[in-house]
């Protein structure tokens, strides 16, 4: 009787585990970051090069830290999602203008529509680095302390907006500040 | 002739072969941290290439990040925990030993002694089935068997 079972166990056990490993998504990787203060910046704005804005300036609101590039494929699919975001108003979207040209990257704000706040220029990665940015584009989402609440890797989806954004938000908008 | 002379000549060319863009510090030893750190540090993008291996542009960031300390003086160290603050265990290619890579350190050895167990478990069963004597007296009577036969034919 063993003798028949034992394979088929076996047999189970290994699909369970190959099943599992198809699931995983070894490109998402945990970000370090989690629960910890947003890494310290201090960047110039795209839309006002002089002036620099540090997470610091956004003590005290709920804001969404987008990391985008006009040469991001899909941060195009992502755009039309983040416009439709900000016009529901539920926080702050900070873009971080990822190692991008910044005539490109203004053109492609005037084109697709600007979802962004404040966007803010990253040409040689630098800032990128301290927030463990390895794919564009990549979303943060910050409490009113300052805190990473919540990281997602890749565009944002509809799915996603509503699943996980808009209920994050409204939780974090509760918090005191 | 010429021909063997061309494939000779083609074959030393992955000698000449270099990183992919070899940077020059001032000291050997931090040449040699240098070298060392690239190569023990994964690229996050092609997930399965050192930062010395890849072109990827994050490599080429973290490749500088990683020259602009060691000049700065820091220590090996230093620069890992800088990596892992930022990208996690995930960007180093030997993971620290803890609860979360418990089996992933241990795994290997876990599977050899139960691959072991199961050799023993197999040859003991072998054994209890055909005792020695017991063997004996098949081959005997096959011996038997066979020489019948010769003699019926």
């Amino acid at each position: 009787m063993l003798k028949y079972v034992l394979p088929l166990v076996l047999f189970i056990i290994m699909a369970v585990f190959l099943a599992i490993g198809l699931n995983l998504k070894p490109s998402e990787i945990p970000s370090p970051l989690l629960n910890k203060p947003a890494p310290v910046f201090a960047a110039p704005k795209l839309q006002a090069p002089q002036e620099k804005l540090s997470p610091a300036d956004l003590k005290g609101q709920v804001w969404l830290f987008n990391v985008w590039a006009s040469w991001c494929v899909s941060c195009r699919e992502e755009h039309p999602v983040l416009n439709q975001l900000a016009q529901q108003k539920a926080a702050v979207i900070i873009g971080l203008n990822y190692k991008d040209d910044p005539a490109a990257a203004q053109t492609w704000l005037d084109t697709l529509g600007n979802p962004y706040t404040i966007s803010i220029m990253d040409q040689d990665g630098r800032v990128g680095l301290d927030w463990g940015v390895y794919g564009v584009p990549e979303t943060f989402v910050m409490d009113k302390k300052g805190i990473v609440r919540y990281k997602h890797t890749g565009p944002v989806t509809v799915d996603d907006v509503q699943r996980i954004f808009l209920p994050l938000i409204a939780q974090l908008q509760a918090e005191a500040p | 002739m010429k021909q063997l002379i061309l494939i000779l000549t083609l074959l030393l060319v992955p000698v000449l072969a270099q990183a992919i863009d070899s940077r020059q510090l001032a000291t050997p030893e931090q040449q040699e941290a240098y070298d060392s750190l690239t190569a023990e540090l994964r690229c996050l993008v092609c997930q399965n290439q050192t930062i010395a291996d890849s072109n990827a542009e994050l490599a080429a960031d973290l490749r500088r990040q990683v020259y602009e300390m060691l000049e700065k003086g820091q220590s090996k160290e230093a620069i890992l925990q800088f990596m892992t603050d930022r990208y996690g265990d995930f960007v180093l290619y030997k993971p620290p030993f803890k609860a979360k890579t418990g089996l992933l350190w241990l795994g290997p050895a876990l599977f050899l002694v139960l691959g072991l167990l199961a050799v023993f478990w197999v040859i003991k069963q072998k054994k209890a089935a055909q005792s020695p004597e017991q063997g004996q007296a098949e081959k005997l009577a096959k011996i038997r068997r066979l020489l019948d036969e010769g003699d019926a034919s």
